[in-house]
């Protein structure tokens, strides 16, 4: 029982100190699981990390269930995932109901307003990165500026999408093709 | 039980099962939800995801926690923080348990060496026509009428920006948007 307290203390502390989830939460991860309280090596959290990224999900949220089911169990795994995203519950939804609020006042649009070109140059950039790390070679190439296109003008459903992206991967090395 | 609470926790199961790649991936399953139900515009999933990344937390949580405030209260907002979390749940409780087969499964690897890209188009997808939206004046007479020239020149900026200040928190951008768009009166 006392464990699992741990975990969920530890985790919303994890939680309520990573801006932006992914790689930003990898220093907190390491001082609260590796150097506080030992439930695993830097090592181990570097296995999971990879993991939680080849799983769908947030990485955060699969790497918090992760070490979480590591350290106690099943029940380990899901006071961990509560615990990460307990701040996030509580934040949001200040912040949401704060903003209804005051939405209506000019000011605020006009500050939305300029606010979404910059969230907008962000997002680009992002993505910018997301293309230099998945465009590896023609096939992948190929791959990402089809669904671009096809999200465009049909608007297919991104769920066949990721299914049809995971049968082209497994039949393209199936095939023999050999990829880097 | 009210039927939109059982639609989030469905949405929100579904994001959670099928975003691959963390927060951003969550983007394009945020628009279908804008366009099939009536919780929020596409356009207002930017004010989201500027939220989201300017407050603690996984930007993928904080967007569900988002949406299912918006379309439910407090009570929508947990159906779809806890929705989206449970396919992560039961997925890596798997795994965990079976961690060395997991990590050399040649099939798990072939799938993912096209859903990276897959999930990137994904977002660029989605991102195409809230660009459209915010950067130009979609149904202008003319080419000129076409383009949100002040709306531009500050994209070029602030991507010109974040590209040369790679190390500055998003949160920065954030508030230099809000102090532009009340300035220009954007």
């Amino acid at each position: 029982m006392q464990i699992l307290w741990r975990l969920y203390a530890a985790f919303f502390r994890i939680g309520i100190l990573t801006f932006g989830g992914g790689y930003a939460m990898l220093p907190m991860l390491t001082r609260e699981v590796v150097e506080k309280y030992h439930w695993a090596t830097e090592n181990d959290i570097m296995d999971y990390y990879v993991i939680a990224q080849c799983t769908p999900g947030v990485i955060a949220v699969n790497t918090a269930t992760f070490i979480g089911a590591r350290v106690a169990g099943n029940a380990g795994g899901i006071i961990a995932t509560l615990g990460v995203v307990s701040p996030s519950y509580l934040i949001i939804c200040l912040i949401a109901s704060f903003l209804q609020q005051f939405s209506h006042l000019e000011i605020v649009q006009h500050a939305f307003a300029g606010i979404s070109i910059a969230v907008c140059a962000m997002v680009l950039n992002a993505v910018w990165k997301l293309i230099a790390k998945s465009a590896v070679d023609k096939l992948t190439v190929v791959v990402l500026a089809a669904t671009a296109l096809v999200t465009i003008l049909f608007g297919v459903s991104p769920v066949l999408i990721v299914i049809a992206a995971s049968c082209i991967g497994i039949l393209a090395k199936r095939g023999g093709k050999e990829a880097p | 039980m009210d039927p939109t609470f059982l639609q989030l926790i469905f949405e929100f199961f579904k994001t959670g099962l099928f975003a691959v790649g963390g927060g951003m991936a969550t983007v394009p399953f945020l628009k279908e939800i804008a366009r099939n139900y009536s919780w929020f515009t596409e356009k207002e999933l930017l004010d989201m995801i500027a939220v989201s990344e300017s407050t603690p937390g996984p930007i993928g949580v904080n967007m569900a926690t988002f949406s299912g405030f918006r379309a439910g209260g407090p009570v929508g907002a947990l159906c779809s923080t806890l929705s989206l979390v449970a396919p992560s749940i039961i997925i890596i409780l798997i795994v965990s348990r079976m961690m060395r087969q997991f990590q050399e499964n040649q099939l798990v690897q072939h799938a993912f060496y096209c859903l990276r890209p897959a999930s990137t188009g994904l977002i660029i997808g989605a991102m195409a026509s809230i660009y459209h939206e915010t950067l130009f004046h979609p149904g202008a007479a003319s080419l000129i009428a076409w383009l949100n020239l002040p709306a531009l020149v500050l994209f070029a900026l602030f991507f010109a920006g974040v590209r040369g200040f790679p190390k500055l928190h998003p949160i920065v951008f954030i508030a230099l948007g809000a102090v532009c768009g009340i300035i220009l009166q954007l």
